[in-house]
């Protein structure tokens, strides 16, 4: 593949993540934010996110483990995660984290356990969807090519 | 845990137009944006991850210490974080006789009208709603954010004249005149935009 159909590529798979709604704005603003002299800013953004995002799932899984589950702690952990994933532009989890919370409201713990899950299944998602889309990145930069500027118009 | 950038910060008298701006939030996520989003807008950055911390680095934490050569022209917070919310911190350093006239910032997620109310009451300049994007960063440039055209003194008197020196730049957007109630148009503003998405 030459980088010319490597940059459509990885045109078309963005924009699916757009479409899909995996993605929202907030990601288009990280990627204007990246430059030559910060290329990896995206990436590490992400990065951070993926490690941010694991440790709060872990806690999750814990406190919704317990005998008495901490509802006000359980709360905290999702508003954190709808805080990092807003901020990356990770829409889906964003969405699945705001549903999650309702039921923190309520106090329900098998809806609680439910929202988990879906919320994992979220990350999980579009942590393969954005490695895919970095690992396209790579090739094309190491083929010499540059990642395209996104311009979708919402 | 992290605090950046305390030993290299910016001395009184050396490049005293660059802007500094102090960040403080729980998220490393919302540190690493909110920084890169000042560093593009030409400020000096130091981020902190919590009110505590923000006050150690102002030398609040003892009774008002002068901390020797620290300059520090906008603090932007986080409204919800654990422990210190970004009110408490708000509070203390309109409390303080040294940082008072420092502009403060609170971001958050939520767009509460009686939370954004409580905050500019408190003194607040002005409110963000997150995620934080570089259109609300170009925002506060009348706080100097993306270059000074005149430098702004600090005064030594509790009135402060901040109408004396407008930047100049030709930005579309409504700019902020801080002597005014200036932050009713642009947090309201921006709860109409944010209503409408699907949160």
């Amino acid at each position: 593949m030459d980088v010319g159909q490597m940059q459509r590529q990885w045109l078309d798979y963005t924009r699916s993540l757009f479409i899909e709604g995996f993605l929202d704005n907030q990601f288009l603003q990280l990627q204007q934010l990246q430059d030559e002299n910060n290329p990896e800013f995206v990436v590490e953004v992400v990065s951070l996110f993926f490690e941010d995002s694991e440790r709060i799932l872990k806690d999750l899984t814990f406190a919704l483990d317990q005998q008495g589950v901490d509802f006000k702690k359980v709360d905290a952990h999702v508003h954190q995660l709808k805080g990092s994933s807003s901020s990356v532009g990770a829409q889906r989890v964003k969405n699945a984290c705001i549903a999650f919370r309702n039921f923190c409201e309520e106090q329900n713990v098998e809806a609680c356990l439910r929202c988990l899950q879906q919320v994992k299944q979220e990350y999980c998602l579009v942590k393969n969807k954005l490695e895919t889309l970095f690992r396209l990145e790579q090739q094309i930069v190491a083929a010499g090519g540059s990642i395209p500027m996104m311009e979708l118009s919402f | 845990m992290e605090c950046e950038g305390v030993v290299s910060g910016v001395r009184m008298g050396e490049s005293s137009e660059e802007v500094h701006v102090l960040a403080v939030d729980d998220s490393l996520v919302d540190r690493k944006v909110i920084e890169r989003l000042l560093k593009i807008l030409a400020c000096k950055v130091t981020a902190v991850d919590s009110g505590v911390r923000a006050l150690e680095y102002l030398g609040l934490d003892q009774s008002d210490a002068f901390v020797e050569g620290l300059k520090v022209d906008l603090i932007i917070t986080d409204y919800c974080m654990p422990g210190m919310t970004g009110y408490d911190l708000l509070k203390k350093i309109k409390e303080s006789s040294t940082f008072r006239e420092i502009p403060v910032v609170i971001m958050s997620s939520e767009n509460i009208l009686p939370r954004i109310d409580r905050c500019l009451e408190e003194g607040a300049e002005d409110f963000i709603v997150k995620p934080v994007k570089l259109s609300d960063v170009k925002r506060l440039k009348d706080y100097g954010v993306g270059g000074r055209i005149n430098k702004r003194k600090l005064p030594d008197t509790t009135e402060l004249d901040l109408s004396s020196s407008p930047p100049s730049d030709s930005s579309s957007s409504p700019s902020i005149s801080p002597s005014s109630p200036p932050v009713i148009d642009s947090p309201i503003q921006r709860l109409k935009m944010t209503t409408t998405a699907l949160d």
